[in-house]
């Protein structure tokens, strides 16, 4: 299965230049970025690991894309998203969010589903992948 | 324009019947305080009737007057509880004229749309003397919008609990209407979302109909979100209309929705505002996003001349307390004048919103930071719309294709996805700075490329468009092209 999460998970994986594009995106908007790494990708885990502080201070998407560089060669079969951040009073909340890198396979999650009385099933979807302990997932 | 004279020498406290204009319903000098609501009020005026008296009638009947003089208005402190006409505007080439009327906050009771309703457009849109009334627009001081709770989670919140960013929210309405069993609804319902979509909707008119009972619908809806949730690794959402005959079957639908794992329930507009607000409260109390469909608002909100316009509306379900409320497409199948729909956009989403003749803002509007309404679009769009539906609506509008998607040749799932791909690829080719509304049909045949989804989507509804004239335009365009 593919994980859809993110803003851009129905288009092709987007390159590195497609990356800087929307970087640049990001900083024309005053938006800071910062880039999160997590072999969780349950859909409610909203705190994937920070790969450092967000990157308030980095002008520069080449200097971004360095340290996007240097997440996948540190996680590379993690689950790996870039987030721009909009301090804007009102939204103080992400304004874009997108996945640059994934595990080369994906398992994907199994419904279970707990069944209760009157017909009513209780479901939980369990990402197949967290069954083994964190750091150990998606294979060596 | 200057005000009537006292007609004769008679004291505002002679029995009998006298002018609303000389009763104290029309001040020219009057200065609005920052406390007072405002309104301004589209109306005509029947033969013989001097437009200032008309809307000082207007006043006086939306607030203190009734028809003849009584002396127990002088066991009150009246001017204050006097509505205020302070200007009149004749609107240039045609029969109406524009009111500018100012209450005082102590005229309504804290946070209740029923009252405010009731004073408002309570009695004076049967007023014989008018031959048509609209309210176009109404200024709600932050005194008064701070007695109401807003939406009770609002866009930053709904978008943090989905975990969605950056692009419009996509839906559908489960069609055929009426008809389908559960268990074919629940079907198109996880075709939808595992196709692509974040949410689909029940229509406005699907309650708990004989062929298809509203537990039945939920619990088959619910089994077609989870499944879709565990395709893609996405929140998904069923927005479940508990919209019911009374407030015990709204909340018993309500709780049960909440209790399968429903993170969004529906309610129409037909049910009123009072069990809007009650409702709204529930949501709140329960972390469930609340939806409200618009449905009879085309009774009173479509003419120019008699009725409400949208705005107001808009303005009432956001005090209200609603997450979603469905406020125009611009390019579908319902009526919606591109900038009357920018002025109502604005409205649901903007902290701060400044008088604007060109959208029909008639005043400022201070929401004293009272979270946003996300508009929904819904009626006749589809994926080929996407660069103009960006345009048009902007980032934050929950964009629904109901047709759009089950219409599909390839089926449900091939449509959400071919809406899916269509708006991502619109907002990169929008974030990556290029002009994407007019360049909007080559980014989309470009990821038909790639996208055989897209591909066929494009191909069936190239063509459609409803283009139509607006019945309601802002009156600044329509001079403007005179």
């Amino acid at each position: 299965m593919r994980i859809t999460q993110g803003t851009f998970s129905y288009l092709p994986e987007l390159s590195d230049e497609q990356i800087t594009a929307q970087l640049q995106y990001c900083l024309d908007n005053e938006w800071a970025v910062s880039v999160e790494y997590t072999d969780d990708p349950h859909p409610r885990n909203a705190y994937w690991e920070m790969f450092g502080m967000p990157l308030f201070d980095l002008k520069d998407p080449a200097g971004i894309m360095q340290e996007i560089t240097a997440c996948r060669k540190a996680f590379p079969r993690h689950y790996i998203r870039v987030n721009g951040y909009d301090r804007r009073y009102r939204r103080q909340t992400m304004a874009l969010s997108f996945l640059v890198n994934r595990p080369p396979e994906e398992p994907g999650f199994r419904l279970e589903r707990q069944e209760s009385t009157d017909r009513v099933v209780r479901y939980t979807l369990h990402a197949y992948a967290t069954d083994r302990p964190a750091g150990e997932r998606y294979g060596a | 324009m200057a005000g009537k004279s006292k007609s004769d020498g008679k004291s505002r406290w002679s029995a009998g019947v006298a002018p609303y204009a000389e009763m104290g319903y029309y001040e020219p000098d009057y200065v609005p305080q920052p406390s007072d609501i405002l309104c301004a009020f589209r109306f005509v005026p029947q033969e013989g009737i001097e437009p200032i008296e008309a809307a000082a009638a207007v006043a006086g009947e939306s607030s203190t007057a009734t028809w003849t003089v009584v002396w127990t208005d002088r066991l009150t402190a009246y001017e204050n509880y006097q509505a205020k006409c302070y200007r009149v505007d004749p609107v240039p080439g045609t029969d109406q004229y524009i009111a500018y009327i100012a209450y005082n906050l102590d005229l309504f009771e804290e946070g209740s749309i029923a009252n405010l309703t009731s004073s408002i457009i309570g009695n004076v849109f049967g007023f014989k003397a008018l031959k048509s009334l609209r309210l176009e627009d109404m200024r709600i001081p932050p005194h008064y919008v701070k007695t109401f709770h807003g939406p009770p989670h609002g866009v930053v919140m709904e978008r943090e609990y989905l975990n969605k960013y950056g692009r419009p929210l996509l839906g559908a309405t489960v069609k055929p209407k009426l008809g389908l069993s559960a268990r074919n609804y629940g079907r198109v319902v996880y075709e939808a979302l595992r196709g692509g979509l974040d949410f689909t909707k029940d229509d406005e008119n699907i309650n708990s109909q004989p062929f298809m009972r509203w537990r039945d619908r939920f619990l088959f809806a619910m089994e077609g979100v989870a499944r879709s949730m565990a395709d893609t690794g996405e929140i998904k959402g069923h927005y479940m209309n508990v919209t019911a005959a009374t407030m015990e079957d709204m909340y018993e639908r309500a709780e049960f929705a909440k209790e399968i794992g429903s993170v969004i329930v529906m309610i129409d507009l037909t049910i009123g505002y009072t069990a809007i607000q009650s409702m709204s409260k529930w949501a709140r109390r329960n972390g469930v996003i609340l939806h409200l469909h618009r449905a009879g608002h085309g009774t009173y909100t479509r003419q120019k001349t008699h009725g409400v316009n949208f705005r107001v509306i808009a303005k009432w379900m956001r005090l209200a307390g609603v997450d979603h409320i469905h406020a125009g497409t611009v390019v579908g199948k319902l009526e919606g004048d591109p900038n009357a729909i920018r002025g109502y956009y604005k409205t649901l989403l903007a902290n701060n919103v400044e008088p604007d003749p060109a959208l029909g803002l008639y005043f400022e509007q201070d929401w004293a930071s009272m979270p946003s309404c996300m508009p929904v679009a819904s009626g006749g769009i589809h994926a080929g719309q996407m660069h103009q539906l960006l345009h048009y609506l902007g980032e934050d509008v929950v964009l629904q294709f109901g047709g759009g998607t089950i219409g599909h040749p390839d089926g449900i799932a091939e449509g959400a996805t071919a809406n899916r791909v269509a708006v991502e690829a619109m907002i990169q080719a929008r974030n990556e700075g290029r002009d994407y509304l007019h360049e909007g049909p080559d980014i989309l045949a470009k990821a038909a490329r790639w996208s055989p989804s897209l591909y066929k989507a494009l191909e069936v509804w190239k063509d459609i468009t409803f283009n139509f004239e607006s019945t309601d335009v802002p009156d600044a365009i329509a001079t403007v092209t005179v």
